[in-house]
């Protein structure tokens, strides 16, 4: 019953000074809604590029030099196309098994040019990431075995090079030398922040000749059985430790790479959250302050209160009440409005924002804990009045 | 008859500063059952610090005291707290009455901390105002009421919990003659139904209507005429 009562109280004193309450609750509304609209957006991402690497194939497997962790140098790539071989052997199917090896090169066409990336890569390439042609077709096995020099444009490339006509059949010079163009991709977009858009595809053999180099930055393989990846993966490291004794491979599963991803997000989200945190502390030092004003204010009512027979423990009840209620409903509305935001920022922008339901109640239960924090010392002073010297303070 | 109150050689000393000041130097006195006494002195003379004494809102530096029966040096600051609500009744010289609350409201507020609903405080507490004559103006807030009727919803507060004493620091104070003469009327009717009544003032002619007199001075008794 008190209880009710403390609320009630709580309220008509917040209802008292209106303006005053509606400016403290002000910051504590702006501190929660910005931790509210980050931790979305911080979701938002986590939750789009998962997606996309969970679009990439969950049999995807990735083969490269090196040591699979974000804080570690790149290695120099030993792997050569034999070594894609005998990675194929392990797998047992050498369609499941591409390469890729990347340059940035000019692509001419007349008086058009753009510089790309090119991808030296294998036939195998659209079964292991499939993508869409608008025109003409892919590498051919026979175009890597003979070393063709045959390229497939990415659609943003087609566009510049080629912008009112049909480019398959026509000639490009990619680093000065000839090739035909075979194929056109369609629009694709980007993906794990690579623009596949703006790149163009010849077969590798090709590209080692271009590049004057026999190199592979990556072999990437379609595992045929998803329970056994992990096992086939260690398999291919082991065969290629096997070959290259002096460097270590890694083999990253599609999941590994959304948790690792996904933990550096979550990191991340951690990170806005906190500085978003540091507005809705400087919110609630705001409620600390108006809080012990009010206290001030009222010394009068709390002498009173006491001398009919309100216990400390009353009265620091009441006050700490009114500072919950304060901030409560100033979480209650920050979370519309965080809300609201977000939702904004996901229709109207490309950054992506995902509000979820815990991240509403950690946001309330936020705002309610920053009422009690700042409403103890204001509180305690209140309880710990002398109600004569307060009731003399009229 | 237990005595509503007794005092014996009350003390109250002050750290100020570097220094003390003695507001209460020894004083006794016993306020019997519905008995109706007035401390009278000019101020400074300790009497506004006697009856914060008396109401136990204050506690003795030196002294017996005991209210409603209890010796207060044995009671807690919460059982003191629960000793004021059920055995005492304050009025102010200057009211202190919830400005933003109606005078219904005004008058419950003992009652908050008795645990009662606030439909069963509301009935009392319009009971009380009846009983002042103020039933119909329950839903006033106090800006809304004259001097005269501001005291008597403090004085319907003080009653509302049933208290064997009534404390009124100088309850004319604030009002003009024949206003404060119709408050004191009010007290005096209430005292003769049977509760304590202590009215703390400067004024010899208002101390002069009580059955005793206590006259303080520097925080002494000086006088305790008998009428």
């Amino acid at each position: 019953m008190r209880l009710a009562e403390a609320a009630r109280v709580a309220a008509a004193g917040l209802r008292a000074n209106r303006l005053r309450s509606g400016l403290t609750m002000l910051g504590v509304i702006i501190g929660v809604a910005a931790v509210v609209v980050l931790v979305a957006i911080g979701t938002g991402t986590r939750q789009e590029v998962e997606r996309q690497v969970s679009g990439l194939g969950s049999n995807l497997l990735l083969i490269f030099p090196g040591e699979a962790s974000v804080t570690a140098a790149p290695t120099v790539s030993r792997l050569t196309l034999d070594d894609a071989e005998a990675a194929a052997r392990v797998v047992g199917d050498r369609d499941r098994v591409t390469v890729q090896v990347t340059s940035g090169e000019t692509v001419r066409a007349g008086t058009n040019s753009e510089f790309t990336s090119v991808l030296g890569t294998l036939d195998t390439s659209l079964g292991v990431f499939p993508r869409e042609l608008s025109r003409g077709s892919y590498l051919s096995r026979s175009d890597v075995d003979t070393a063709r020099r045959v390229v497939v444009l990415g659609s943003t490339v087609a566009e510049q090079l080629f912008p009112d006509r049909d480019p398959v059949g026509r000639q490009v010079t990619i680093a000065g030398v000839r090739f035909r163009v075979v194929g056109v991709f369609a629009p694709a977009g980007a993906s794990l922040g690579v623009n596949r858009d703006d790149q163009v595809h010849i077969p590798v053999t090709t590209a080692h000749r271009l590049l004057g180099t026999d190199r592979i930055d990556a072999i990437a393989v379609q595992a045929p059985d998803r329970t056994r990846i992990r096992e086939l993966g260690d398999r291919i490291v082991a065969e290629l430790s096997q070959r290259h004794p002096e460097t270590e491979f890694s083999a990253v599963t599609q999941e590994e790479v959304i948790g690792v991803l996904g933990e550096i997000l979550g990191v991340l989200t951690g990170v806005l959250a906190a500085i978003a945190s540091i507005s809705l502390l400087v919110g609630g030092v705001g409620v600390s302050n108006i809080m012990l004003v009010s206290v001030r204010e009222r010394f009068a009512e709390i002498g009173l209160r006491k001398a009919v027979g309100a216990r400390s423990r009353d009265i620091g009840v009441q006050f700490l009440f009114e500072a919950v209620l304060l901030t409560s409903l100033g979480g209650v509305l920050g979370i519309g409005l965080g809300v609201g935001a977000a939702l904004i920022t996901a229709a109207l922008s490309p950054v992506p924002a995902a509000v979820t339901a815990w991240s509403m109640a950690l946001a309330f239960g936020v705002s309610a804990a920053v009422g009690i924090i700042f409403g103890v010392v204001p509180a305690l002073r209140a309880a710990r009045l002398d109600p004569v010297a307060a009731l003399r303070s009229e | 008859m237990t005595a509503a109150i007794e005092a014996e050689d009350l003390t109250r000393t002050y750290q100020i500063g570097a220094g003390t000041v003695a507001a209460l130097r020894g004083v006794s006195l016993r306020v019997a059952a519905g008995d109706y006494l007035a401390v009278v002195g000019p101020s400074g003379s300790g009497k506004s610090t006697l009856m914060h004494l008396l109401g136990g809102l204050d506690r003795p530096s030196g002294g017996r005291l005991v209210i409603g029966g209890r010796d207060v040096s044995t009671l807690t600051a919460d059982q003191l707290a629960e000793l004021r609500n059920k055995t005492i009744g304050f009025i102010f010289q200057t009211f202190h009455l919830l400005p933003r609350t109606t005078a219904v409201d005004n008058v419950a507020l003992p009652l908050v901390y008795r645990g009662l609903s606030t439909r069963a405080r509301r009935q009392r507490a319009a009971a009380m105002l009846g009983r002042v004559g103020l039933g119909h103006r329950l839903g006033h807030r106090p800006s809304q009421l004259s001097g005269g009727e501001q005291q008597r919803v403090a004085i319907a507060r003080a009653l509302v919990g049933g208290p064997s004493v009534l404390l009124a620091d100088e309850p004319t104070g604030n009002l003009d003659t024949a206003t404060g003469d119709a408050v004191l009327r009010l007290l005096e009717e209430l005292n003769r139904e049977g509760v304590a009544l202590v009215v703390v003032t400067h004024d010899r002619e208002v101390a002069a209507r009580a059955r005793h007199q206590i006259v303080l001075r520097d925080g002494r008794v000086v006088d305790d005429p008998q009428r």
